[in-house]
């Protein structure tokens, strides 16, 4: 052991304990960004030599009619998926209690989040099977005829966000469930002799102090919603004919699926997908950063 | 730990035993995705067949799942390629010929005479002048129907299109869907659109238009889709939430009569209860006769990859799996017509049904959409054709929608 | 104390939570019992068409046909493979770089952070067709290593914000005080840190374990065959097989998702802390 070593190890030892992490890192996610932003500009099958097209992949992309419904799918999603994050509240408001058997409860509820996206979608399947699906079944008991949700252009993308939902739900309800265990007693117990309660105490009381779990649940939902894949590769492969196709997916059927050669043209569309998720990104890490410096 | 260490010796010792004794060995490999117990039966009696006369051969195979299989092809053949491996012909293999990933084969044509043996399938096995792929077997589709159900409406067997679209009318008076499929996979409406352009429009058409040479807006195209309008409202409502073999059990319980299918659906009737008494084949209806008759017939084929590593004995594979012999003994256990004119077809009725129609074929005999037009068409197609299902209103969308993609496939 | 405790409120407003409670987890968890219950309908039921009665019998033979007739035994031994490695690999390099970026005070410090962070949120797309050409060039594609890697190198960019976090919360003191001592700064991870790092190892791992088995995306683009496919991949192309015997998808499904559930039964308390974070200040 040097005498550098010994004057120099403070210096050097954040390196050393970074290096092995770091490396990985940069190998498996940060390079092959920059080589996805660089295949988007040839145009490839995958097997033979690529050739340079410029921007004529971004080009064709907007006369895509696929890519239309994709993101107007990406848009649908986006909105309904943060339906999860008043539905999590609800339900972490409503097993906030203390009665026995809570714990086994609460842990029930949060169940769906553990299961697999495949095997949710096979469940989800199930429950829409024309025929003899329990949602058919209920749907034509109450209107005479049942409706194949995943087989019909219009509904599709309800169907499975639906599905995408359910786990969702559970996730913001334990983020909720945490949180309000923080809320602090004595300002609900003076809010309480201000004679707040219902509505307005949730919202001028509770809401407030749960702002760091509203934020992480706004933020895990919107990455979820835009990381959608499981669900519309299970339940449907996009169709029918396309109708629940959403970027994630569109981009995989180009590049990899049975009939999708196009590299060059699935990378384009990851880079679109991967600029839309870093506006999010962004917006998160800008908070992290002033909540670090702040400190 | 005793029975470890002896455990070890003794497969040690197998193993110098075996190495040993097979010194002389050459080693072929050879990758399938013929996984189903009846392929994977009929191709392991190939390879022990094959290996019984070149004893100096091991052949290894490498059988791997069939869905996975179609993307797998493109990782093997570009990093660990194998000897031998089975693909299909058509538009399918051209993307790997392009890129130099198939081997050559034109020697093991001319060497052997398989241009008069195989004459049949010449045309889609060679591109750029040469040969590069060896087809082993065909099937015929058409439609399947379900006999009790035709009895029990009183509706004959039609011959024609509008005799066909008549009877659809009584089954649905009889509450029964007159026709079926499941299109979740797309490819099933593939094959009742290929039939009707087949019958609308003729074999030259079909070949033309999945070349890339004919707009989607043609008025040729638009009269295939009016014919295709005549029996969608007589099709099962939620096609597009099923796959073909869910709606395999329809036919069998009469809840549908006909199926547009491929004679590989037979297996599927009969497991589930049918028989050659109340199952029926009848060859696509007549629309316009004067269309000389055009039969869909996919083919499927086995090719050496470029970088395989014993080409020599994979080429004495290629002409052993296109002799008659061989193709016959092959197909009469996978169930499929041979593609060399001199084997022998198999006695099962819809086997010579579709010998029959194939052999006397005054049109000439398609592929399949899918193997016919490249990848990203076949696949524009084909969801063109699932909407055309569900939204027969959306027509000119979709028509307008196709011939874009056909402007941007073939430059 | 939000909602006011129902033990404060009247008789009526008691009786009825304590039975909306277990209505609403009946209506919560339906599709899931619905499908526990047809995993152990015989397929006889059916055929018949009793999908939703009592099963006339329990079928455990649909779990047994499961195992005799697909390669799910391998399936989940592949899943097991996989996961095992990867929650190690991505700890330990995390407790590395959490305590380097935790304890170290140097100019690109939150610049290396945040790249860990926004990384462990880009879209899997961008990564895909680079990782895959990659691993088929290692000649790792279809093997458990080249998925296991991939999982390691992703899950670090998750698992240092998680570590970091909870070295930042630490008592610095304790590290001030091993330095006065003259303790080389590798001693004071190993020694030091390490030893109160228990419940976050614990944490992250039931976590990765659950994210890494659950994985799909991956499992489709670097694996094929049932030589290294996990249980999520398998269980979709078994799916396609199985083509409306419902029995045994659910049975199939059932299996796939009891070791992420047994997991978090075992380790419910960890898992929470672990999701959680962030999530209270």
């Amino acid at each position: 052991m040097s005498t550098y070593w010994k004057a120099n190890q403070r210096r050097l030892a954040p390196w050393l304990f970074l290096a092995p992490g770091l490396l990985m890192f940069a190998v498996y996610v940060i390079i092959p960004i920059f080589q996805s932003m660089w295949i988007s500009f040839y145009d490839w099958d995958g097997l033979g030599e690529a050739t340079w097209v410029g921007t004529a992949n971004y080009a064709e992309m907007s006369s895509d009619p696929n890519m239309v419904t994709s993101f107007k799918n990406n848009i649908i999603w986006l909105a309904l998926y943060l339906l999860a994050v008043p539905a999590g509240l609800f339900i972490a408001i409503f097993l906030n209690q203390t009665v026995t058997g809570i714990r086994l409860y609460k842990s029930l509820f949060f169940f769906p989040f553990v299961i697999s996206q495949v095997v949710v979608g096979l469940i989800f399947s199930w429950f829409y099977a024309p025929g003899f699906g329990l949602f058919y079944k209920v749907i034509e008991f109450f209107t005479g005829t049942g409706v194949a949700i995943l087989a019909d252009p219009d509904l599709v993308t309800y169907g499975i966000i639906a599905a995408g939902l359910w786990p969702q739900i559970a996730y913001v309800m334990i983020l909720y469930l945490t949180g309000l265990n923080n809320v602090s007693p004595d300002q609900v117990e003076a809010a309480r002799l201000d004679g707040a309660k219902g509505w307005r105490m949730l919202w001028y009381v509770i809401l407030p102090q749960l702002r760091p779990a509203t934020f992480i649940a706004v933020v895990v939902t919107v990455i979820g919603a835009l990381r959608s894949f499981d669900l519309v590769s299970i339940m449907t492969a996009g169709g029918p004919f396309g109708s629940s196709r959403v970027l994630s997916y569109y981009m995989y059927e180009t590049a990899l699926s049975e009939y999708g050669y196009r590299m060059g043209y699935g990378a384009a569309i990851a880079v679109v997908l991967f600029a839309i998720m870093m506006v999010f990104i962004s917006g998160f890490i800008w908070k992290m950063w002033r909540d670090e410096t702040e400190r | 730990m005793v029975h470890k260490l002896t455990g070890a010796f003794a497969l040690g010792a197998a193993l110098m035993l075996s190495t040993a004794a097979f010194a002389q060995q050459r080693v072929l490999t050879f990758t399938t995705d013929n996984n189903d117990p009846a392929p994977k039966a009929a191709w392991e009696q190939l390879v022990a067949d094959f290996e019984a006369e070149n004893p100096d051969i091991d052949v290894q195979m490498n059988i791997m799942d069939r869905e996975g299989y179609k993307t797998a092809i493109r990782n093997f053949l570009t990093t660990d390629p194998p000897d031998v491996a089975n693909w299909y012909p058509a538009n399918r293999m051209k993307p790997f010929v392009d890129a130099g990933l198939f081997l050559d084969i034109s020697d093991v044509y001319t060497e052997n005479g398989l241009d008069k043996q195989l004459a049949s399938t010449m045309p889609i096995v060679t591109q750029d002048g040469k040969q590069w792929m060896i087809p082993y077997t065909y099937y015929q589709w058409g439609i399947y129907y379900n006999k009790s159900v035709y009895e029990q409406v009183g509706a004959t067997v039609p011959t024609t299109w509008d005799e066909f679209i008549a009877n659809c009318e009584k089954f649905k008076a009889a509450g029964i869907d007159c026709l079926t499929t499941g299109s979740s996979q797309l490819w099933p409406t593939a094959g009742i659109f290929d039939y009707l352009n087949l019958r609308t429009n003729g074999y030259e058409f079909h070949k033309a238009l999945t070349n890339g040479e004919i707009p989607w807006t043609d008025d040729r195209v638009r009269a295939t889709f009016a014919e295709w309008a005549k029996v969608v409202p007589y099709t099962t409502a939620n096609h597009a939430a099923i796959d073909w073999q869910d709606a395999v059990p329809l036919i069998v319980q009469g809840k549908a009569a006909n199926y547009v299918m491929g004679n590989f659906a037979v297996a599927a009737f009969k497991e589930g209860g049918m028989t050659n008494d109340t199952l029926g084949f009848l060859p696509f209806p007549t629309i316009n006769p004067d269309v000389p008759r055009a039969e869909e017939a996919p083919t499927d084929a086995v090719f050496i990859p470029a970088g395989a590593k014993n080409v020599p004995d994979a080429k004495k594979f290629m002409a052993f799996v296109a002799r008659a012999d061989v193709q016959t003994k092959l197909n009469e256990a996978l169930g499929q017509l041979p593609v060399n004119s001199g084997s022998k077809v198999g006695d099962d009725p819809f086997l010579q049904a579709g010998f029959q129609l194939l052999s006397t074929t005054p049109g000439g005999i398609a592929q399949f959409f899918d193997r016919d037009a490249p990848a990203e068409m076949a696949k524009a197609g084909m969801e063109g054709f699932q909407q055309f299902m569900i939204q027969p209103d959306q027509l000119d969308a979709i028509l307008t929608r196709l011939e874009q993609v056909r402007g941007q496939v073939y430059k | 104390m939000f909602p006011r405790p129902i033990q404060q409120r009247s008789q009526a407003a008691q009786w009825i939570y304590s039975i909306a409670l277990p209505l609403a987890l009946i209506l919560w968890l339906f599709p899931l019992l619905g499908v526990a219950v047809t995993s152990v309908r015989p397929a006889s039921d059916l055929a018949q068409g009793n999908y939703f009665g009592i099963p006339s019998y329990l079928a455990f033979e649909n779990y047994a046909d499961v195992f005799r007739n697909t390669p799910m035994l391998q399936y989940i031994r592949n899943s097991f493979i996989v996961t095992i490695p990867t929650v190690i690999g991505a700890v330990a390099l995390s407790l590395m770089t959490g305590f380097a970026l935790a304890v170290y005070r140097f100019k690109a410090n939150l610049l290396i952070f945040f790249m860990f962070v926004a990384g462990n949120f880009v879209p899997f797309q961008i990564l895909m067709v680079p990782v895959r050409d990659m691993t088929l060039n290692l000649g790792l594609y279809n093997t458990y290593a080249g998925l296991a890697l991939f999982h390691i190198a992703f899950q670090t960019g998750f698992c240092t914000l998680f570590m970091r976090n909870f070295i930042k919360a630490l008592p610095f003191e304790l590290i001030e005080a091993a330095r006065v001592e003259g303790v080389a700064e590798w001693r004071i991870f190993w020694f030091i840190v390490l030893p109160l790092m228990r419940p976050a190892i614990a944490a992250l791992s039931v976590l990765i374990f659950t994210f890494i088995w659950n994985d799909f995306f991956w499992a489709t683009v670097l694996t094929t065959s049932p030589d290294a496919q996990p249980i999520t991949a398998g269980l979709s192309s078994l799916n396609g097989q199985w083509v409306a015997a419902w029995n045994l998808v659910s049975a199939g499904s059932i299996l796939a998702a009891l070791p992420p559930v047994a997991m978090f039964f075992l380790m419910q308390k960890h898992f929470i802390a672990g999701l959680t974070l962030g999530a209270v200040k």
